[in-house]
């Protein structure tokens, strides 16, 4: 059972992960990453989001979506749509310079496709509400990684010496391109010892 | 229609196709344009697929503008949008099952694109009904356009073939990396390196008339 469970969270956090090979979430993955340290502050905002929609999503579809499936899309971005709003709220009050520098990106967190993705693809994998959440922790653990290892390299680029065509967008996309690949190593980290 | 009408009703369809193109210029909507389009045929769904589900909110939400209170416009958007995003998902299940089942929980996802609710925020909350219909259609076709670009050259590249056509013959070795998830990236920012440099070199097209003209 554990062993399960683990499974679930370093295949979230590594092998499959949702920024790199998944690209999910890549407007705050481009958007945010500018700083290592609002990088770090938005992930773990994005990674609390993901927890409580993980656990609202099973009770969901536990007890409401046998009733009618045609409402699964609405309820989810609803629970979604609610539980940021509620975050915001708790942000703004605990830390006012944290909800300032998070800016605009925080109820974009709403429309982020990483968390949709994550309760979407937990109902269609059958996970059990205590999966759920290992899940959630682990995908929302590997957009933050994915968050902070760009911050950091765009924090080097921004010092050094580039063509005026290459900067901005283009250049950020080239190196999520290297980590991506980089990433792709991960991918036998199970396969080879069993 | 005066034709009056007739070229606004063009300007604001033919801005979506490359001034502003939701892509290029505005790079909106970056996680399905870049994890659907490793054949181009996905790719073709997709950006019908999108265009269906922005021609139908557009048209609801510009209907109703007026009647939607400011405090709850984003909340009353999404629910519109997801209504329209499930009739999308269920009928391209009815009628393309394949490719349905390929792009999976992205269909869905097209809920959280944010060139829908962007659409919805700065233009059909704002305009006509018409006006928003040629909105909607001109930035569908952007995306469509843009995300066929994409597709076909990722498959190409990466499986030597396209829409399924194999191109080559036999003795192409195929790039897989194109087709995996690092090509997508390396992709796309190679195609915006191209598009800033286009920009780039039509603006000092311009200065050099310029310059020329004053001298």
């Amino acid at each position: 059972m554990s062993g399960e469970l683990l499974y679930i969270f370093i295949s979230a956090l590594l092998v499959n992960n949702f920024v790199l090979s998944y690209f999910l979430g890549l407007c705050p993955f481009f958007g945010v990453s500018g700083k290592i340290d609002t990088a770090v502050r938005l992930g773990a905002a994005t990674t609390f989001v993901m927890v409580v929609a993980s656990l609202c999503a099973s009770f969901l579809h536990a007890f409401v979506l046998p009733y009618a499936p045609y409402l699964q899309l609405i309820s989810y971005i609803l629970v979604i749509a609610s539980t940021v709003q509620f975050v915001e709220m708790f942000i703004k009050k605990i830390s006012p310079a944290l909800f300032r520098a998070l800016g605009i990106f925080l109820p974009l967190i709403t429309t982020n496709c990483a968390i949709l993705g994550l309760v979407l693809f937990q109902t269609s994998r059958q996970y059990s509400a205590l999966e759920g959440v290992v899940y959630a922790v682990g995908a929302g653990g590997g957009f933050t990684l994915a968050l902070v290892l760009m911050a950091g390299i765009r924090e080097e680029a921004e010092l050094s010496d580039l063509p005026k065509v290459v900067r901005g967008t283009a250049m950020s996309l080239l190196i999520a391109g290297m980590i991506s690949l980089a990433f792709m190593g991960f991918a036998g980290l199970f396969s080879g010892g069993e | 229609m005066s034709l009056e009408t007739q070229g606004r009703a063009w300007q604001e369809y033919s801005k979506g196709l490359w001034r502003e193109n939701p892509i290029f210029a505005m790079v909106l909507g970056m996680c399905p344009t870049l994890a659907v389009t490793n054949s181009a045929i996905n790719a073709l769904a997709m950006g019908l697929a999108t265009t269906f589900v922005l021609v139908g909110s557009s048209t609801l939400i510009s209907l109703l503008r007026n009647h939607i209170p400011k405090q709850v416009r984003i909340s009353t958007f999404i629910v519109v949008i997801a209504t329209f995003v499930t009739v999308a998902d269920y009928t391209l299940e009815a009628i393309a099952y394949d490719i349905h089942k390929e792009l999976g929980a992205f269909i869905a996802l097209i809920v959280v694109n944010c060139i829908i609710l962007g659409r919805q925020e700065a233009f059909a909350s704002k305009n006509t009904v018409f006006y928003s219909i040629m909105d909607a259609l001109g930035m569908g076709s952007g995306f469509t356009f843009a995300l066929l670009l994409l597709g076909s050259s990722r498959e190409i590249l990466g499986s030597g073939s396209l829409f399924g056509i194999d191109l080559f013959g036999p003795h192409y070795e195929p790039w897989v990396i194109m087709i995996l998830p690092p090509g997508g990236f390396i992709m796309l920012g190679l195609i915006l390196l191209g598009f800033n440099a286009l920009g780039e070199w039509r603006q000092r097209l311009r200065d050099e008339t310029r310059t020329g003209e004053a001298a």
